[in-house]
Order: structure tokens, then C-alpha cells, then sequence
């Protein structure tokens, strides 16, 4: 495993951002005083008349998001998931979502991996802030080939769009073949006892949870669900009749994100018993992200404890 | 001004204001008294200002104009009528269901409408979005606000004015309507946000003061700040909460309040005399 390739999602973003600036020259970047942390520093060294710093002052860089958007620029809005999201939740709703204007906001530092920097920056609230908002698409990579590929995705949408990255560098799981499409999970591998349904940081650890249970003599289906709004409901009804059970995990609360978004769907077309693994309703804490993500359970164990408590469940 | 320029402008405001008074009445609810002590500077800017045209409202090169103050809808609507967006009769569907007048300004449903807005603060930060966006493709258009003198108690305004000053955005005009009232009284009895000039001074504005009832006032300044260069333009216009209809007059009543039929029918009378009175003339 030594030689797996890793890449925080935010260098993605980064990079996928000077890529698109040559094709579209309509598009702007702004950040909110974290250039250098979300990545968008990468497109201001190639870009430097498109950049535009707001400064500490996120409600605003929201604004002026919506004032650009509205004058046809393709604008991209950056900073931590927690002030991207949280700060500036009534201006993302108020000024871009009601208008629904084509605004994609690149929220960084997700989720518990964010590490030493502690619960005030560990942001596990955001795809649930997003999610109630109407006409928002979400989308949340779970590696470099997604992430980038999810960044053009939301270029070619027409519309708001909430990208979620890491700053924690995650193994590179997709090749060059791999097609993302938003709106639609992706089967990575076949099952028939339970399905696995993971999203961002824990499709990872979701793979290595499927060959634990696997070794157990269970089955399970693997599905990566990089858009959370819109929902896949026809993978998840299918699922849901063809396995039984369902076990979301995510890094973020079990509350508004992924799992429930998987809830709501199944009973809506075919109630079977869904757990919610991820972050249990709790606020983070300081420590290296590897040993968090541990400490919180969100690991391929945790994975496969709760995919047996669907299987009980189940009968 | 010449008198008759005058005058045609006071008499577009005042059937702008009876357009307040008509969706207001309509409505049974809705803010006229900050819609009428916006509603010269308004019919100025929509008249006299800005480079627009009601039959190409998405021109991608025509002034901006951003309601800040989104609660005042009424105001902002009555002049998008009278300049020819869409008809008069439409103002009396303000806030029906049925309707495509909001509340507060809509961009996706009012042709005119430049953001939707209503939710106080967040006005002024699209505005500078679109001044930006001016100076990053060098266009020419120019970009207007009005801010109520409650709302620059949000935090948000003051994001904005230190980035719009930051970024040298002189094609940029923010209007503060300073009636001095907000809904639960006075603005220095709930929260002062005076001195309000030395205030955008500091934050690097250029700043003009001016009486928002008064053409010629209204007028000089929005010259001046054409001449402006490297800075932004803060307008404060000292105006009268209900300005043309006596008992909306200075009465903090009468900022989220609809006249019954008794009221509207003095409010309707006391503005057609004030027509009247300027079509003889």
C-alpha cells in the first residue's frame, strides 16, 4: 500500500481551477483571506487579474459572487466548508440560491480530517446547510480524478453548485477511464446482501469494508455517491430492492447529509432499513487527522460494524 | 434644472408615489414609508441617470440598479412601472400569489429588477460584485445602490464598503436613504449608526450630502460622483419617512403598515392635489 498515490482534493481543486481558467476566460475566483489553504493560490500565480482576495469577509465574498454571476462572469467563491457554508449560509441562500445564480462555491477543509486545527474548523454541518436549499447541486469527490472532474461538471452546470473538498491528502482510487456524471452514483462493485453507499473521504475506506465483509462470507454492493443533491434514486431504490439493507457512511454528520438523503429516498420507494455511519452528532476535536478519523470511528471498521447492524436489522 | 425638467420630475415622482400607495392599499401590507422617502431619488435615477431601456432590460451593457433596501419594493416597482418595464395596473397585484411583484425584489420574476434582494446588507455586496465585474472586462456601465439608514447597521455593508473602496471602485454609487427611522424607532435610539458621512469617509468613500427631496440636490450629486476617480460614491440623501402623504409623514407607524380604504382614499386625494397642482403650473 506504501506506493498508493495520495492527494488532498483541494490540490485537485487547485489545479482542475487553472485548467478550466484557460478555456473559460469569463471565470473568476475569489477566496476569503485562504488562498493558500483551499488551493486557489495555484490559479492566482497563473491567473493573477482573475483572483480577487475579499479579505476576511465571507458574507461579502458571497455577495460579490452573486453580483459577478449575475453580470455573466463563471465565478468560483473559496474557503473552509465551516465559513463557506456556515458564515455565509443566509448570503449562499438569500444572494445565489434564491436567484439561483451561477455561482459554484468551493468550500476546503471538510469534514474531521481537517486535524490540529480543532472542532471550530472541523465543519460536519455543511452538505445538511446545502442540501435545504432549493436548486443547489452538491457535490463531494472523493478523490483527485473525481475531484477534478467534479470541478468541470459544475462549470457545465447552469446554477449554484456546493463542491466539498479535503485537506487531508487521500488515496487516488480512479483512473483516467473513470466518467462522472452529476446526479449519478457509481457501482464499484457488486453485492447482494447489503449495500455500502459512501461519499467523499470514506469510499476508501468503504472498498477495504467490502473485502473485510467479504471475508466474512457477506456480500456487499459498493456504491460512490459523489453528488449528494441531487439524489440517485434510481441507484438507491435498486439497491434497496435488490440487497435489503443500506449502510451510508460519510465524514459529516449523520444528521442532513448523505444518510439522510439515502433515508428520505428509500422511504420513498422501497423501506429497508438504512444505518447512518459517520460522524455521531458530536463536534470534533484537535489531533492528527489519520488518528481522528480513527478516534471517530470513521474507518472501513466502522464500515462493517454497522453494515452487520443493517443485516440484523434487516431480518 | 431647468423649472420644467423640475417640475416633469416632481410630477413623475409624485404618481410614482400614488403607485406606492395603490400596491401598498392593494396589498394590505408592504413598506411605504421608506418606498416614499426614496421615491425622488428613484425617480431620478430611473429618469434622468441611468443609462437603461425599459424594452432591453437585460442589455448586458445598462447601469445596475440594486434595492438594497429590498423592503421598499413598492417604491422600486412604482418607478419600473411609470419608466415603461411593465404596466401600472400590475402594481395593484403587489404580493397577490398570483403575482410575479414579490414582496421584495425578485431579478428571476420583475424585468428591471437587477438582484433580488430583501434580506438587508446582502444588496450592497452584489452591487460591488457588479462593479467589479465592470472593471475586470472594462466595461463602462455604472452601478447604483440605495441602502436604508437601518440596514448599515448590518456588519455586511461595511465588508462591502472596505473592499469597494480597496478595489477603487469609483463606477459605483451607494444612496444611503437616511429618514432616520427604522422599525422599532429612530435609528439613534435603536442602534446609531451616525455619523454616517464620516463613516464611508473613513472607509475611503467619496462622500456627498444631499436633501433626497430636492431635483437640483439630487441631481449635483449624482454629477459630482460622475467626476469621482479611484474611489467609491456614498450618497447620504436626508429624506423625510412618508414623504407626500401627511399622516405617513415622519411616523415610524407607517414603515411596514397598508392604509385602510379611509386612509388611502386621504393619501390618494392628498397626492392627486399635489398632481393636480404641477400639471396647472
Amino acid at each position: 500500500m506504501a506506493d498508493v498515490k495520495k492527494i488532498a482534493t483541494r490540490d485537485s481543486y487547485g489545479a482542475a481551477l487553472v485548467e478550466l481558467g484557460a478555456k473559460y476566460d469569463n471565470l473568476v475566483v475569489l477566496d476569503a483571506d485562504l488562498a493558500a489553504a483551499t488551493k486557489t493560490g495555484t490559479f492566482k500565480k497563473v491567473y493573477p487579474d482573475r483572483f480577487i482576495d475579499c479579505g476576511i469577509a465571507e458574507s461579502n465574498m458571497m455577495g460579490i459572487a452573486a453580483g459577478l454571476a449575475s453580470t455573466g462572469k463563471l465565478v468560483f467563491a473559496s474557503s473552509f466548508a465551516m465559513f463557506a457554508a456556515g458564515r455565509a449560509f443566509e448570503q449562499v441562500r438569500n444572494s445565489i440560491g434564491y436567484p439561483h445564480l451561477n455561482v459554484k462555491i468551493g468550500a476546503t477543509h471538510a469534514g474531521i480530517s481537517v486535524g490540529e486545527d480543532g472542532a471550530s474548523h472541523q465543519c460536519c454541518e455543511d452538505i445538511g446547510l446545502m442540501r435545504t436549499i432549493p436548486g443547489m447541486v452538491i457535490l463531494n469527490p472523493a478523490d483527485d480524478t473525481e475531484a477534478k472532474l467534479a470541478v468541470k461538471a459544475a462549470v457545465e452546470h447552469d446554477g449554484p453548485v456546493y463542491l466539498r473538498f479535503g485537506r487531508l491528502a487521500v488515496p487516488v482510487i480512479f483512473g483516467d477511464d473513470y466518467k462522472f456524471e452529476i446526479g449519478k452514483g457509481v457501482e464499484l462493485g457488486e453485492g447482494t446482501d447489503v449495500t455500502i453507499i459512501a461519499t467523499g473521504l470514506m469510499v476508501g475506506a468503504a472498498i477495504t469494508a467490502r473485502e473485510l465483509l467479504k471475508n466474512e462470507g457477506i456480500s456487499a454492493r459498493l456504491i460512490n455517491m459523489p453528488t449528494i443533491k441531487p439524489i440517485d434514486k434510481e441507484i438507491i431504490c435498486k439497491a434497496a430492492n435488490e440487497t435489503g439493507c443500506i449502510v451510508t457512511t460519510e465524514e459529516h454528520n449523520i444528521i442532513g447529509g448523505l444518510g439522510s438523503a439515502v433515508a428520505e429516498t428509500v422511504t420513498g420507494c422501497c423501506p429497508v432499513p438504512v444505518v447512518r455511519h459517520g460522524v455521531e452528532d458530536v463536534f470534533g476535536r484537535s489531533g492528527p487527522a489519520l488518528q481522528l478519523l480513527d478516534l471517530y470511528g470513521l474507518n472501513a471498521e466502522g464500515i462493517v460494524a454497522k453494515a452487520k447492524q443493517a443485516l440484523e436489522l434487516k431480518k | 434644472m431647468d423649472a420644467a425638467a423640475k417640475r416633469e420630475l416632481m410630477l413623475t415622482a409624485a404618481k410614482v408615489r400614488k403607485g406606492i400607495i395603490e400596491g401598498v392599499f392593494n396589498a394590505k401590507s408592504g413598506h411605504p414609508g421608506g418606498s416614499l422617502s426614496i421615491a425622488d431619488v428613484l425617480t431620478y435615477l430611473y429618469f434622468k441617470e441611468m443609462n437603461i431601456d425599459p424594452k432591453d432590460p437585460k442589455n448586458p451593457n445598462r447601469d445596475r440598479f440594486v434595492l438594497s433596501k429590498g423592503h421598499t419594493a413598492p417604491g422600486l416597482y412604482s418607478v419600473l412601472a411609470q419608466r415603461g418595464y411593465f404596466p401600472v395596473e400590475d402594481l395593484k397585484t403587489l404580493r397577490k400569489a398570483d403575482s410575479y411583484l414579490q414582496g421584495h425584489p425578485d431579478m428571476k420574476k420583475i424585468p428591471g429588477v437587477d438582484m433580488s434582494t430583501g434580506s438587508l446588507g446582502q444588496g450592497i455586496s452584489a452591487a460591488v460584485g457588479m462593479a467589479l465585474s465592470a472593471k475586470l472586462s472594462g466595461d463602462s456601465y455604472r452601478v447604483y445602490t440605495a441602502l436604508g439608514d437601518g440596514e448599515i447597521e448590518e456588519g455586511q455593508v461595511w465588508e462591502a464598503a472596505m473592499f469597494a473602496a480597496a478595489k477603487n471602485l469609483d463606477n459605483l454609487v451607494a444612496i444611503v436613504d437616511n429618514n432616520n427611522l427604522q422599525i422599532d424607532g429612530p435609528i439613534d435610539q435603536v442602534n446609531s449608526p451616525y455619523p454616517i458621512p464620516e463613516k464611508f469617509a473613513a472607509f475611503g468613500w467619496h462622500v456627498i450630502n444631499i436633501n433626497g427631496h430636492d431635483f437640483d440636490s439630487i441631481e449635483a450629486a449624482f454629477i459630482e460622483a460622475k467626476t469621482i476617480k479611484g474611489k467609491p460614491v456614498a450618497i447620504i440623501s436626508k429624506s423625510i419617512k412618508g414623504k407626500g402623504v401627511s399622516f405617513m409623514t415622519n411616523n415610524v407607524a407607517w414603515h411596514g403598515a397598508a392604509p385602510n380604504q379611509e386612509q388611502y382614499e386621504i393619501a390618494m386625494g392628498e397626492i392627486d392635489k399635489a398632481i393636480a397642482e404641477l400639471e396647472v403650473e
